[in-house]
């Protein structure tokens, strides 16, 4: 059994919802509807299993870190979402997504990408099904994510700037939320992330359901059994939802790990922004406050509702770790295992080399969200060019 | 019983003439509460006090750099009400802000707030028909009116039930789009003020993408009346000053009346 459905107001327990301006109601409605028919259709669904086989290289494998565990004294399984096509876990919502979109008669995507992933993953879609697509990034992800600005242009994708706010991916999703309202007609918003209003966070969950159900059956052919941990990062919170899926049943502790500056959950305040509701970063009057994060993937204010539900019932919970933290993270299982993860993964793994003495001789699955090509450029400046000597 | 807003504006409408809506952002600038005086004087009908909020997704370029000075100047939404309480501009006002501002705040707290500021109505943007709920019965308890946005987007049936839940006026939505000035007026914003105005007796007034007189006088045809936003804070933007403002203000009023 994994996660329940939302009620059909798109709640979580108290958070989700669908805060959006009238303009984007009916299309919101209609979105709701054609998912729900196109999921219960076989020959959608069968052509998303194709995609997600034949062109994404599903199913991902599971690796277990022999060198790691090692040092470690617990017993690490990844999951390798870093090996898909396009390079981390996005490209499942995405192919989903724009299949949707098809069916439903639109011809152009609209995103928001802060690391540069979704935006990849988006374009990348884009020109599998011959579509229009525009991408809407932060000033400061462009610099700091070039190299994922050059493939998305190079897949034939628009995009934009925006100039507004912080300049990451929270002002991203409010220049594409602005774009949609102008152009619903043929666009779709193909957004990131189990966030924003009703049905994306739980459209998208579902879509990440995938990975979840394969980590289930690879880590009990591995352990003989569930593992004790799974933990994955969070951002909007959609690769750690889909781990999570597939162990809500399971006697496993589930641990979303936020960074520090960016810690929605963590510091629990709900509010209402980017279409529903759940934890905010915010000050006193509800302004939402500008998160920070070496990760550009995770340098959000807000969070999924259904994470902050989880977090309120229980069933999961949230760590944070700091940059420094998620940079020696990175650079340990570069050097021991020979994979170069994205940052956004190495804020799980960060939290586990933390917390090693309270994981002692227990199994741990963490999400490998995505690899860390994207991330190398960035890391040359941040670690300057001694690493390895 | 009607409200201020509502009343102000059926009395605009029961005379003849076309209500004039205007929104200021509030905060801005030193003598931005002169320039809500001054704009009552211009003949606006009633004001529509923006809250500066963070990321406001219906806003284009001009509100959000409103919004942003407003808010790196400090502006807060106490600081405001705190300022409206003692201007006394001689029109009903309306504050309109986004959803999270009263959420954070407390709904009832917040309702309570804008009633003793002296304020009368309440537009938040991001908040649809479905979602009104806590909002209107906090709203509704501190004798608040909460002025509903209508779309294009929506049917007839959903426009009714739009209709059916505002206070105060119909707020048609002009266009596809989000505030600021177009060089012309969209095809959209005659036909919702015709469909809405088939649906409901409160007044009618179309805002987004209202920018000039000429712009008024067009949109205004169908419906009650039109609300104008961005092109008045551009003005502010560039420091015309109160009386800059309201000359602004009086064309649109004088080309209304004309009309
Ligand atoms: C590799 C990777 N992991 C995680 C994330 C964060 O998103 P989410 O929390 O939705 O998984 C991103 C976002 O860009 C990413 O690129």
């Amino acid at each position: 059994m994994g996660l329940s459905d939302p009620t059909p107001e798109g709640r979580f327990g108290d958070f989700g919802g669908r805060y959006v301006p009238e303009t984007l109601v009916p299309a919101c409605q209609e979105l709701e509807a054609a998912f729900r028919e196109a999921w219960a259709d076989q020959g959608y669904r069968e052509r998303l299993d194709g995609l997600l086989a034949d062109y994404a290289g599903r199913p991902s494998p599971m690796t277990e870190c022999e060198n790691l565990s090692g040092e470690l004294g617990c017993r690490l399984l990844l999951k390798r979402e870093d090996l898909n096509h396009t390079g981390s876990h996005k490209i499942n919502n995405v192919l989903g997504q724009a299949l949707l979109a098809q069916r439903m008669g639109k011809t152009r995507l609209v995103a928001e990408t802060g690391a540069g992933q979704h935006g990849v993953a988006t374009a990348t879609a884009a020109a599998l099904l011959g579509m229009e697509c525009c991408v809407y990034m932060g000033e400061v992800d462009i610099v700091r994510q070039e190299l994922n600005v050059f493939r998305m242009r190079l897949l034939g994708a628009e995009v934009r700037t925006a100039m507004s706010g912080s300049r990451t991916l929270k002002d991203a999703i409010n220049e594409a939320m602005r774009d949609w309202v102008a152009t619903v007609g043929e666009s779709h918003y193909c957004l990131g992330s189990v966030m924003g209003p009703h049905p994306y966070p739980w459209m998208v969950r579902r879509f990440h359901e995938v990975l979840g159900r394969e980590a289930r059956e690879q880590s009990e052919a591995i352990l003989g059994g569930v593992p004790d941990v799974v933990t994955a990062c969070v951002g909007g919170g959609s690769n750690a939802i889909g781990i999570f899926s597939g162990f809500m049943d399971a006697d496993t502790e589930l641990v979303g790990v936020e960074p520090a500056g960016g810690a929605a959950v963590g510091r629990g305040i709900p509010g209402v922004v980017h279409g529903s509701q759940s934890f905010l970063m915010q000050d006193e009057f509800g302004q939402v406050l500008e998160a920070e994060s070496i990760s550009a993937g995770l340098d959000y204010p807000g969070v999924g509702p259904e994470h902050s539900h989880l977090a309120a019932i229980g069933r999961a919970r949230y760590e944070n770790v700091t940059d420094a933290e998620v940079v020696e993270a990175f650079r340990l299982l570069s050097r021991t295992e020979g994979i170069i993860p994205a940052l956004e993964p190495a804020h799980a793994l960060a939290w586990v080399f933390r917390d090693r003495v309270a994981l002692a001789g227990r199994s741990v699955v963490l999400n490998l969200s995505g690899r860390g090509d994207k991330d190398v450029a960035q890391m040359m400046d941040v670690l300057g060019g001694g690493e390895g000597s | 019983m009607a409200g201020a807003v509502e009343g102000a504006l059926r009395d605009r409408r029961d005379a003849g003439g076309k209500a004039l809506v205007v929104y200021v952002t509030g905060g801005l600038g030193d003598d931005w509460t002169d320039t809500v005086r001054a704009v009552a004087d211009a003949g606006a009908d009633v004001i529509e006090i923006g809250i500066p909020f963070s990321d406001p997704v219906m806003d284009g370029p001009t509100i959000q750099a409103a919004n942003d000075r407003a808010l790196a100047s400090g502006a807060t939404p106490t600081s405001i009400l705190t300022q409206v309480s003692g201007l006394d501009a001689g029109v009903p006002l309306a504050v309109m802000t986004y959803y999270n501002i009263p959420f954070r705040a407390g709904l009832e707290r917040f309702a309570a707030a804008l009633a003793d500021a002296g304020v009368s109505g309440c537009i938040l943007p991001d908040l649809p028909l479905e979602e009104t709920g806590p909002w209107v019965a906090a709203a509704d308890e501190a004798g608040i009116e909460t002025i509903l946005l209508a779309a294009p987007t929506a049917s007839d049936e959903r426009l009714s039930r739009v209709c059916a839940r505002s206070r105060g006026f119909v707020y048609g939505v002009g266009l596809l789009g989000v505030t600021g000035v177009r060089a012309e007026l969209a095809a959209s914003a005659s036909i919702i003020a015709t469909r809405l105005k088939q649906l409901t007796d409160l007044p009618v007034l179309i805002g987004v993408g209202v920018g000039t007189p000429g712009q008024a006088v067009e949109a205004s045809a169908a419906g009650d009346g039109v609300v104008v936003g961005s092109a008045v804070v551009q003005g502010m933007l560039e420091d015309a000053g109160p009386t800059g403002v309201g000359d602004l203000v009086a064309q649109f009023r004088v080309a209304l009346d004309a009309a």
